[in-house]
Formats: structure tokens, C-alpha cells, sequence
């Protein structure tokens, strides 16, 4: 589904800083992935240059979508063809009311896909029903988005917008940062509602603690902008107990 | 600097100059003398002129030159007028004259209505007491010879007291029929306590305006006024709004101005009873040789009262936005609630947004804050809107609403507030 070969990217205003460094990765339908590593390996930056976000320059390699190119589309384009990133910091919107919100992004990209645009009245049903499950209630939804939310509330929302928005590909990035055990559990257990055959999870982590919540396919070890080691859910348990030491002295050798 | 005596000399001289072909208009005993009093500190005064501190980020000169510039007739190219979607009283002015024809009858439960025209005939009013009163009230500590110049010569306008609370709102409408000419318009406004009442203006007036509108809200009495400035791009014009407000009164005034070569909007405000509560807000969205001024003046002189200034303002393609606002607190006015915050957005880096807010309190326990900021559109909620599937035109006009949103809520009527929501989508869609 997702296909990720030899990516390089740089900072756009100083092509001297490269933070990927030939990244390849393929992800199957109905497979969760992991992404681990250090600070400064270039996890954010990978979801950041997949999403479409300013300030990155690709200068090697591709990344493709059940076949098309993503990095040739616009960060909605990307969004309507079935990719979703919930944000590390998802971003306050001072005067725009969640489900306004929620809203103008579930029928823009029904739109974009040439499907008919959601009415008030089912677009209400649907989302009383999803923001039941992860326990948001009817003032979260009349808010302004994320404004004056916690970080448990704003990483709920995430994934309130990703049920509601029912990407193919999912990528979470470090959806469990600033979250208590409680938040975590509904965050993970969000997620896992949304497991299906045909979607497809990359969770970039820094810890192997939400990897006991949202159970991994496959494991990658990330470093100076490579993946350096590939294996099953044992390597996030083999991080978590040695740190990343023993494994980044391991890809120098 | 140039000296004080000369700057003086120049604004007499520009006074004297507009008002050198100009009678003051006939009428009866009471108004000849409000009239004669203004035209007296216009020419003490003079009228403006650029170098005037007061007027500093707004050069004057197409308000005060003799002869009025001309200015197209906007074609609204089927859209829908203003307020046209709510029962109202509708009082219709063409080219600032009243129209009677057009308009709905001047009689209504909990309101006496009468036209400027009309009441100036007689012997006296009782609008004697105010026509005039507050625009002299308002010439310090700062001059506003405009608002005197209005006094001295206007000659349409409608006196309106609302003695109860009636049922529907008073719509002033403001229509155009020739490209060039100048309206001095005047209202007199009293709410009388514990009356209630929403007045609405919408259009252009004409291609050079000076409108004053005097407005005295007694005890427990409650004014809700909601202003569309029409969008003629070439006209120009200065708003007036002087109000009173005793104990217990609420004053809402929001305007809402898109276009104009030259719109400056003064509001002067006095809190002089306890507990009174005055929101001023604006809503303004321009392009090109558009150049809007809103220019507050909030004097708490009681006690334990409240005052908010919202001003918000999208700019782009060389638009300039102006905004003078200052909240002054009476040694006596303790326990004081003032807020004020001005906010540009600049859609490109030709706009240009220039403030002054200023605080001036003399009361030890009072809670003022002021805000004043200017900015593009963040580049951060642009991009999480588009990740979650919004095109960047879309994007970009939900958060240019968004920013235009603090100064809506000030609009106490939802559906009013809609109504001019939708106006400025409608502006933005067209242009962003």
C-alpha cells in the first residue's frame, strides 16, 4: 500500500541539513508497522515529507500510495487519496468550531473523491456515535479546534478525525507523547477499532510502551535517516530493556 | 513640527474655505441655535488637515476639500441587500435625502420617529437637549470638527425615541442614485430607561458622506446597533457615533465595512452611570486604494462598568487599516472591566495595518487590557486543515473567517450576525 524507496529529503532553507537519508519501507494492507528511534533520527520529518508539509526538499527517491505519487500531490490531495497523519502537536484553530471542522474535512474529501457530501443530519449521527467511543463529549465537539484542549483531549480528537475520516493509511506520530495511562488506553484502543484489512498503520514511537497497547506487524529501528534494522514486535522489547546503543553500534560496524 | 499657530491658521483656513458658499440651513428657533453654536467651534477649530496628530495615519484632505470626488455605483450583480431577510422597519434614504415613498410608515409601538427635516420646522423638539450636545461634548480632549461641521449643516436625518421595547428593529437604508454628490446625515437617539431597541443601517449613503449619529441611552435602557457600510469602493465618508450610557445600560455597536477609498469611523463613548457596558466592534475586509480608520475613545466615568473594543481587520493588495483606540478611566471609575484588542490579518506584504491603543487610568482598581497585533494567515493551521483534506482556498477562507469571528460575536442577534457573516464570505470567496 504504502511504498517508500531510497528517500532522501533535506531542509528547504539549508540544503546542508539532510535528514533522510535513503529510506525505503513498504507497508501491506491490513499491517501495523512501528518506527522507533532517537531523538533527531528523522521520524517527524518522514511523517512531515509523506503528509505534504512545508520546508522539506526531496531531492532522491519516491513514495507512493497504492501506486501514485505521493509527493507529487498536495497535502489535501494526499488526504483525500487516503492519507492521514495525526499530528505529534496538533494545532490549535481559535474561531473555527470542531465540528464545523470535521465537517468541511469529511465532505472536501468526499468531495475530492467524487462521492456525495455528507448531510448535517448524517454527519451528526456519525459523529455522536464515534466521539461516544473515545468518550468526547458534545462541548469538545462545539469547541474550537483543540483550543484550551489537554494533550489527552487534543491526541483524542486526532483519532476522532481519523474514524471519522476512515484513511486507508494511517501514519501516528508520537500519538503517545503527553499522555497519562488512562488517555493512552483510549487512544490505543481508538486505534485498534479502526484495524481493518484493508488500512494500514505506520506509529512512530519513541517508547515501546504504546506498542503494548497497538500490537506491531513489524518493527524498524530508525537512525540518522535510515531504517537500520527490521524485525518483529521483540526488537521494540530489546530497545526497550538496552536502549538504542547496542543497535546503533551495530548498523556503524 | 511646525508651529502650533500655523497649523491652527491652516485648518481655519480649510473650514473656511468649505463653508464659504455654504448658508446654514433655515429652521425653527431650537435648531438655529444648535447650529449656530457648531458652525461657531468649526470655525474656532478649523477642520482637519494631515498634520493633525489626531489624524496621523489618515490624510483628511477628500473629506474636507470643497467639491465631493465622484464615486461609482456599486452593481451588487444580484445579490441579496442587507438585513432584506428580516422583518424590520424600513427607512429609506436616497443620496442621504429621506424617502418617504420608500419607506414604511413612522409609526410604531415603543418608538417615536420623526425626520430631521420635519422636526427642524418646528419651534422646539425634545431633541433640543441632545442635537449637538454630545458632539460638543465629544471636542475634548480631542477635536473632531467633522462631527461640527455635521451639526451646523445637516439637514436629514431622524430623531428616534424609543419609549418601550418595540417589536421589530428600525432599518436605516442607505441607497444611491447619482455618482457624485455629498450627504450630511444626522440621527438623535434616546432610549429611554429601561427601553430597548436595534437599529440597522446598511448602504453607501452617497459618494462623500459625514454622518453623525448622537445617542443618549438612559437607566436600564439597552441599544443594539448594527451598521453594513455598503461597498461603493470610491466613496468616502466619516461616521460619528457619539453615546451616552446611565446606570445599568448596554450599548452594542458593530460595523461591518468592505471597501472604500477612504471610511473613517469615530466612536466616542461615556460610561457615566454604574455599571453601564459599551462593546464597540468592527468587522472590515478591503483591497487595493481601500483605506479604513476606526477611531474609538471609551471614557469610564462611573464605577464598576465594562467596555470591550473588537476590531479585526483583513487587508490585502495595498489596503491600509487604521486603528486609533483608547480606554480612559476616571479616578472614580474603580472596579473598571476594559477591554480592547485591534487585530489585522494581511492577506500579502503590500497591505499595511498601523495602531495606536492607549490607556490612560487614574482609578487604582480597575482591570484593563489591551491587545493589538498583525499578521498573515499561520502557516501551521493552514497545513493541518489541508492534512485533514481542505483545498488551500478553502483552507485559507475558513481562517480568514475565523479571524473575523471574535468581532461578530459582538453581535448580540445570531441571525443578524450570519447575515453579515455570509456578506463577508461572500467578499472573501470572491477575491481569496
Amino acid at each position: 500500500m504504502l511504498e517508500i524507496k531510497n528517500l532522501h529529503a533535506e531542509l528547504e532553507e539549508d540544503s546542508e541539513v539532510k535528514i533522510l537519508k535513503g529510506l525505503s519501507l513498504t507497508i501491506n494492507p491490513g499491517e501495523v508497522h512501528a518506527i522507533m528511534g532517537p531523538n533527531g533520527s528523522g521520524k517527524s520529518t518522514l511523517s512531515y515529507v509523506l503528509s505534504g508539509r512545508d520546508g522539506y526538499e526531496v531531492t532522491e527517491g519516491s513514495a507512493t500510495l497504492d501506486g501514485a505519487d505521493l509527493l507529487e500531490m498536495e497535502p489535501e490531495d494526499r488526504a483525500s487519496a487516503g492519507l492521514f497523519l495525526a499530528f505529534q502537536y496538533p494545532v490549535e484553530i481559535p474561531g473555527v468550531g470542531n465540528m464545523t471542522f470535521l465537517r468541511t474535512a469529511v465532505n472536501a474529501q468526499r468531495k475530492a473523491r467524487g462521492e456525495e457530501e455528507l448531510s448535517a443530519g448524517e454527519f451528526l449521527k456519525l459523529i455522536r456515535a464515534k466521539a461516544k467511543e473515545l468518550q468526547i463529549d458534545a462541548d469538545m465537539l462545539k469547541r474550537p479546534v483543540n483550543v484550551g484542549f489537554s494533550g489527552g483531549e487534543k491526541k483524542r480528537n486526532e483519532i476522532l478525525q481519523m474514524a471519522m475520516l476512515e484513511p486507508r493509511m494511517c501514519i501516528l506520530d508520537e500519538t503517545d507523547s503527553g499522555l497519562d495511562v488512562d488517555a493512552m488506553k483510549l487512544v490505543s484502543d481508538g486505534v485498534n477499532a479502526l484495524r481493518s484489512p484493508d488500512r494500514a498503520f505506520l506509529v512512530i514511537t519513541h517508547y515501546q510502551r504504546l506498542l503494548n497497547h497497538i500490537k506491531p506487524d513489524v518493527v524498524h529501528i530508525m537512525s540518522e535517516g535510515r531504517i537500520i534494522k527490521s524485525g518483529g514486535p521483540e526488537l521494540a522489547l530489546e530497545v526497550e530493556e538496552n536502549g538504542y546503543g547496542d543497535l546503533l553500534a551495530e548498523a556503524k560496524a | 513640527m511646525i508651529p502650533r499657530a500655523k497649523l491652527k491658521a491652516q485648518k481655519v483656513d480649510v473650514a473656511e474655505a468649505f463653508i464659504a458658499d455654504r448658508a446654514l440651513p433655515e429652521g425653527g428657533a431650537w435648531i438655529t441655535r444648535a447650529r449656530e453654536a457648531a458652525l461657531a467651534r468649526l470655525t474656532d477649530m478649523g477642520l482637519p488637515v494631515k498634520r493633525d496628530e489626531y489624524w496621523r495615519y489618515t490624510d483628511p484632505r477628500r473629506l474636507t476639500e470643497t467639491a465631493a470626488q465622484e464615486a461609482a455605483l456599486l452593481d451588487p450583480q444580484g445579490e441579496a441587500p442587507v438585513f432584506g431577510a428580516f422583518d424590520r422597519v424600513k427607512l429609506v434614504f436616497v443620496d442621504g435625502v429621506f424617502d418617504a415613498e420608500a419607506s414604511d410608515s413612522l409609526a410604531l409601538d415603543g418608538v417615536e420617529l420623526c425626520t430631521l427635516a420635519e422636526a427642524a420646522r418646528a419651534d422646539l423638539h425634545w431633541a433640543r437637549d441632545l442635537y449637538g450636545t454630545l458632539e460638543a461634548r465629544a471636542q475634548a480632549p480631542v477635536e473632531r470638527s467633522l462631527a461640527s461641521l455635521n451639526t451646523a449643516y445637516a439637514t436629514e436625518g431622524l430623531l428616534i425615541r424609543v419609549t418601550g421595547k418595540p417589536a421589530k428593529p428600525l432599518s436605516i437604508i442607505y441607497r444611491r442614485s447619482a455618482t457624485g454628490g455629498e450627504a450630511m446625515v444626522r440621527h438623535v437617539i434616546r432610549v429611554e430607561p429601561g427601553a430597548e431597541a436595534t437599529i440597522l443601517e446598511n448602504g453607501p449613503i452617497a459618494a462623500r458622506f459625514n454622518q453623525v449619529m448622537e445617542v443618549d441611552i438612559a437607566e436600564g435602557a439597552t441599544l443594539h446597533h448594527v451598521r453594513a457600510q455598503g461597498r461603493d469602493h470610491e466613496r468616502a465618508g466619516a461616521a460619528h457615533l457619539f453615546a451616552q450610557l446611565g446606570a445599568g445600560s448596554q450599548l452594542k455597536s458593530f460595523t461591518l465595512t468592505a471597501n472604500g477609498a477612504l471610511i473613517r469611523n469615530e466612536a466616542v463613548i461615556w460610561l457615566d452611570g454604574e455599571e453601564g457596558s459599551a462593546h464597540i466592534a468592527g468587522a472590515t475586509v478591503g483591497d487595493g486604494s481601500f483605506h479604513h480608520d476606526d477611531t474609538v475613545f471609551i471614557n469610564h466615568a462611573a464605577p464598576r462598568c465594562e467596555s470591550r473594543q473588537v476590531f479585526k481587520k483583513v487587508l490585502r493588495q495595498g489596503a491600509i487599516g487604521v486603528f486609533q483606540g483608547k480606554i480612559l478611566v476616571d479616578q472614580v471609575a474603580q472596579l473598571t472591566d476594559g477591554y480592547q484588542i485591534s487585530q489585522s490579518l494581511l492577506l500579502d506584504e503590500d497591505a499595511q495595518f498601523l495602531a495606536k491603543p492607549e490607556l490612560e487610568i487614574y482609578a487604582d482598581d480597575v482591570k484593563c487590557s489591551h491587545g493589538s497585533t498583525s499578521g498573515e494567515i499561520d502557516p501551521h493551521q493552514l497545513f493541518y486543515l489541508r492534512a485533514r483534506g481542505l483545498r488551500e482556498d478553502q483552507a485559507k477562507l475558513l481562517l480568514v473567517l475565523a479571524f473575523l469571528a471574535e468581532a461578530l460575536d459582538e453581535i448580540a442577534d445570531p441571525e443578524l450576525a450570519e447575515d453579515l457573516r455570509e456578506r463577508m464570505e461572500a467578499w472573501l470567496k470572491r477575491r481569496v
